[in-house]
């Protein structure tokens, strides 16, 4: 992600990038998880914004998972049926965030 | 202090300091976002339909096309209201919101177009990337103000 610049010069900080690795087999009793992934591209500030936006996070909250994308790679940001995971990746997508979902491990 | 370029108002409006030139940038720009997302090549398009199941193709191509149509209507509804306030001093929470929708969606193609990483820090100026990255910066700087007025 990109730091939300004070002025109007962007600062970009590197950070590893991990593939996706899903499991998706079927196991209808684990719930599914939603992970979004660290890109280079979205704004640290309005990935924060999102999530309290799409999720009703409290704004420590959606900074920690933000935070987790950007050092870590990754975070998973919801979890629940089948259904509900593709809603809120899809609500995700529609936010312009790499999200995907996969089962619990 | 700097002089923010979006402000959110006491009656819940949203100031819009943007100049003529900023104004007439950021329609153009609407404009071109409509014509990508309605074309057929769709060239650096893939971030704004990314995978929902990474290692499941035929889940994926489901999930793809059932909200495939509904994206893309978002996206131009957004575009829509972009080009007919372009001018506007005063916007509503909502047509703020679908600013911000349209912005990203630009910085997004834009970014993925001139192959942006982390480490990318500009381009030289006679680099043929340099216009677009310009635009790419301009854009960052006015979705950051849009953030800041609407979690404010």
């Amino acid at each position: 992600m990109m730091r939300t610049p004070s002025m109007s010069v962007p600062t970009i900080s590197p950070v590893e990038v991990d593939k996706p690795t899903g499991d998706t087999e079927v196991t209808p009793d684990r719930p599914w998880v939603v992970i979004v992934w660290n890109d280079p591209i979205n704004l640290m500030d309005y990935v924060t914004f999102v999530f309290q936006k799409l999720f009703g996070y409290s704004l420590d909250k959606a900074t920690k998972l933000m935070l987790d994308v950007h050092q870590k790679g990754r975070a998973v940001v919801s979890n629940g049926t089948r259904e509900k995971a593709e809603l809120d990746v899809f609500r995700l997508h529609e936010h312009g965030l790499w999200a995907t979902m996969q089962h619990d491990k | 202090m700097l002089k923010r370029t979006v402000r959110r108002t006491r009656d819940g409006s949203f100031q819009m300091r943007l100049t003529d030139d900023e104004r007439d940038l950021v329609a153009n720009l609407a404009s071109q976002l409509r014509e990508l997302l309605v074309s057929e090549e769709q060239d650096g398009l893939e971030r704004l339909y990314p995978p929902a199941y990474a290692n499941d193709e035929e889940r994926d191509a489901e999930y793809q096309s059932m909200v495939h149509d509904e994206l893309l209507e978002k996206r131009l509804a957004s575009v829509d209201v972009v080009e007919q306030t372009a001018t506007a001093t005063s916007l509503t929470e909502e047509e703020v919101t679908a600013w911000m929708g349209a912005i990203n969606d630009l910085r997004l193609v834009l970014g993925t177009r001139l192959d942006l990483s982390e480490e990318t820090n500009g381009f030289p100026l006679d680099d043929p990337r340099a216009p677009a990255y310009a635009v790419y910066q301009y854009l960052t700087h006015l979705l950051a103000e849009i953030v800041h007025a609407l979690s404010n």
